[in-house]
């Protein structure tokens, strides 16, 4: 990897993963685990608007776009209107400018796009400014 | 004598996989899940390429089902089943099975059955040939570990 990875376990940041692929579930966990930010896996929107309604919250949620029950389009409405400021990035693998906008203007603070890797996962906590790289 | 053996493995084991990158059937992703691996979860690669076989088998038995049913018109749930592969493929750094399917999928949009069909073999074949390859890193990774005298959970 190139560069050091950074260890933000002292910054006690949470997240959420909502991707009903059990592939890009383990990756995306993992992926937090190695920056120390502690993690919930969820399949789809539903479960996640479900697990804030059960009074969880976090500072991150990495929002996938196609899933079933309720898509990241739906989930990411769904939370702004109950309140939820939370940071949400949208990630995808399609990236049509179309489909984008609709997901950024649903409510997303910012978006890559699949895989993701440790360092694109950096650039979203800097660009959501809950990491500052020094 | 076993260090010998675990160094004519580990050559071995770089071989295949600069052999993969250079063919194109794995990309910098599959990197990534290495480097993803340490003493908390030492069989991280391992466990993820299995989670994705399984997956892909029930998507790809899925899709042949869906193709060979005579009165098939659901194009949309084979983008579906397609946006899955794309994704757990990129995941997981299987670039030229991404990309096949990327094609398929491109069939399916254009609600092209004949396409769709020769898709579907095309892809089948990258990934038997993806799933091969893996099995055979994996059994020069045991192999590695035998010889080093490690432990290896599995």
């Amino acid at each position: 990897m190139a560069g050091e990875v950074p260890n933000l376990e002292a910054s006690k940041l949470t997240a959420l993963v909502v991707d009903d692929n059990f592939v890009n579930q383990s990756v995306h966990h993992k992926l937090l685990d190695r920056l120390g930010i502690k993690n919930d896996v969820v399949s789809n929107g539903q479960e996640a608007v479900d697990v804030h309604c059960s009074g969880r919250n976090y500072d991150l949620i990495l929002m996938d776009m196609d899933m079933p029950i309720m898509n990241g389009i739906q989930a990411t409405r769904r939370l702004r209107e109950m309140g939820i400021e939370s940071k949400i990035a949208g990630v995808t693998t399609r990236a049509e400018e179309e489909e984008v906008k609709e997901f950024m203007e649903a409510g997303l603070n910012d978006f890559q796009e699949k895989p993701l890797t440790i360092s694109k996962l950096v650039s979203i906590l800097h660009n959501l400014e809950l990491y500052v790289q020094t | 004598m076993l260090g010998l053996g675990v160094d004519r493995l580990q050559a071995d084991i770089n071989r295949l996989l600069t052999s993969l990158f250079h063919q194109g059937v794995l990309d910098e992703q599959f990197l990534q899940l290495q480097q993803l691996q340490d003493e908390t979860s030492p069989t991280f690669v391992y466990d993820v390429i299995n989670i994705y076989f399984d997956e892909s088998e029930k998507l790809l038995r899925s899709l042949r089902l869906l193709l060979m049913d005579r009165e098939f018109s659901d194009y949309k749930k084979i983008g579906l089943h397609l946006n899955q592969l794309v994704g757990s493929s990129s995941s997981i750094g299987a670039r030229r099975v991404r990309t096949v399917c990327v094609a398929f999928r491109s069939a399916s949009e254009l609600n092209n059955r004949p396409g769709c069909l020769r898709g579907l073999e095309v892809v089948e074949h990258e990934y038997h040939y993806l799933k091969n390859m893996m099995h055979e890193l994996f059994q020069l990774e045991q192999q590695r570990l035998l010889a080093a005298g490690v432990r290896y959970p599995m």
